[in-house]
């Protein structure tokens, strides 16, 4: 039973009064501007439009801002302002191949067509402070230029195996159908691969790496290798209804991965090389190869795996990987729940009171 | 120049809108700052959506939805042309710019002068900017040595 109870209304009207003067912090300490957040929070920028499924950089540095930093309400505010639009309609699949290249490296080849582009990382940083950033006013650093660009194109390494007839092959399914939107329709099990490559991709960042450690642990049966990772520039295509032919939209920052995992045959299938397919919006690595190594555990079904493990299990991975349903769950435990927790309170109290009269009446009849 | 000789117009405008959905909204208010923006009308006023962005597992497999991005759109007419205009972000005043722009460039009367004053400049710039993002992440590329023991 839900009983309406008036009052609390000032109390939220102060509420926002005061976590706004919270959010600005000491006054004497100048205003976070949007665009530098955008511009020097970037990473941040790139985990908060993953999960909140919407590529906009402005709005992500916005909605970093207004939640004080905190990337899951900043997720959740990009996905309620994603409802407020209209769809447009779907773009083309994007070109990955066809990647403006800022960094691409493979942990299976040494030299390969392209090479190995480090790019901007972390990987080679000592994790040790830079406090010269604690001063203001730096000198801006500018980062050397090589003679030549990198290759236009570079070839994806589980291409170069395919060639080979070593890597279970990626083709588009008869007729290549539209992919399934679980922003439109409910999410039914089993689900196929554009299901789970969808709802991995709006996932958490910290449960799907959380997923791979224990695949790679031993709660999963994969070893997986770093077959390929790429960040760089990308198109986006729009057919144009007005027009009747596609143009550019623009370009967007993508992650990928491609994790090489062992092999699989069958009776008519030579053993082959499995994979995992990792892909994200911005520069977003870790994300990426999470997902790479998840969505190879949640093949089971496909290669007869027993799917033993959590990672395994779509239900539960599908079910759990979004942090903006898991926190909407998890935190309306906030909101009052006084009418079912009296119901709690009075049964407690007629157990423990049944519980006595029964155990006098016990010790009334052995006297 | 014989008809066949001429480019396809429908590639023509999809290397316009390209470059205009790249493009700084500065850059395209400066074309009009002398005489403002022409006549116009607007059949199709600017509107933010979004488009669910596709990708295909493995990079050439079964097409899923990766998540959307912001777009805006504008569709007017100048004289006779139709300008088109849908370009990522929520830039309503770029999208009735590039809209403007793509119906003006339709008119051999602006043709030439829009494309050395705005396109060919749009173009080098993206050019030069790639090209310097390509020549400092290949400032990072590996090059592997071999290191020689002993004495040959």
């Amino acid at each position: 039973m839900y009983v309406a109870v008036k009052g609390g209304e000032a109390a939220i009207l102060a509420t926002h009064d005061l976590v706004a003067e919270e959010r600005r912090g000491d006054p004497a300490v100048p205003e976070l501007s949007v665009a530098q957040l955008r511009e020097q929070m970037a990473l941040a920028v790139a985990r908060v439009m993953n999960e909140g499924s919407l590529f906009d950089e402005d709005l992500a540095a916005l909605a970093l801002k207004q939640s004080q930093g905190d990337a899951i309400e900043a997720a959740f505010l990009m996905r309620a302002y994603r409802t407020t639009l209209p769809r447009f309609g779907s773009s083309e699949p994007v070109d990955t191949a066809a990647m403006a290249i800022r960094r691409r490296i493979s942990a299976t080849y040494k030299d390969l067509p392209g090479g190995q582009v480090l790019g901007p990382t972390y990987d080679y940083t000592h994790r040790l402070f830079d406090f010269a950033l604690a001063a203001e006013g730096g000198e801006v650093k500018i980062a050397p230029e090589a003679v030549a660009p990198l290759d236009r194109t570079m070839p994806r390494v589980p291409d170069i195996l395919g060639a080979e007839g070593l890597m279970e092959p990626e083709t588009p399914p008869e007729g290549d159908p539209r992919p399934f939107d679980l922003t439109r329709d409910p999410v039914e099990f089993p689900a196929d691969r554009d299901v789970r490559l969808q709802t991995l991709a709006r996932g958490d960042e910290g449960f799907l790496l959380g997923l791979a450690y224990s695949v790679q642990r031993g709660f999963g049966g994969n070893h997986p290798f770093a077959g390929e990772i790429r960040m760089g520039e990308v198109s986006v295509g729009f057919d144009v209804p007005e027009l009747g032919f596609s143009i550019d939209l623009g370009e967007i920052t993508l992650t990928e991965c491609q994790m090489v995992n062992q092999f699989q045959g069958a009776k008519d299938v030579p053993p082959q090389f499995t994979r995992g397919y990792g892909l994200v919006f911005g520069h977003c690595e870790r994300k990426a190869m999470s997902m790479a190594i998840v969505d190879r555990a949640l093949k089971a079904r496909q290669f007869g795996e027993s799917a033993d493990y959590p990672a395994q299990q779509e239900e539960f991975v599908l079910y759990h990987a979004d942090n903006v349903e898991a926190a909407g769950f998890v935190e309306h435990l906030k909101l009052p729940h006084y009418v079912d927790f009296q119901g709690e309170l009075e049964l407690l109290r007629k157990i423990r009171r049944e519980q006595e009269e029964r155990a006098a009446a016990n010790r009334e009849a052995a006297e | 120049m014989s008809r066949a000789d001429l480019p396809d117009p429908n590639e023509v405008r999809k290397r316009r809108l390209a470059l205009l959905a790249r493009a700084d909204r500065a850059a395209l208010e400066r074309v009009f700052a002398g005489a403002g923006l022409p006549d116009h009308c607007v059949l199709k006023a600017e509107e933010t959506g979004t488009v669910m962005v596709e990708g295909r597992a493995g990079g050439a497999g079964r097409r899923f939805n990766l998540g959307e991005a912001t777009v805006t759109r504008c569709v007017v007419r100048v004289g006779d042309h139709m300008g088109v205009s849908y370009a990522l972000g929520r830039d309503k005043r770029k999208a009735r710019l590039v809209a403007v722009i793509d119906a003006l460039m339709q008119d051999d009367a602006h043709r030439d002068a829009l494309e050395a004053e705005l396109l060919g400049p749009l173009e080098d710039a993206l050019r030069e900017a790639r090209d310097r993002a390509s020549r400092k992440a290949a400032a990072t590329k590996v090059e592997f040595f071999t290191l020689v023991r002993g004495e040959g």
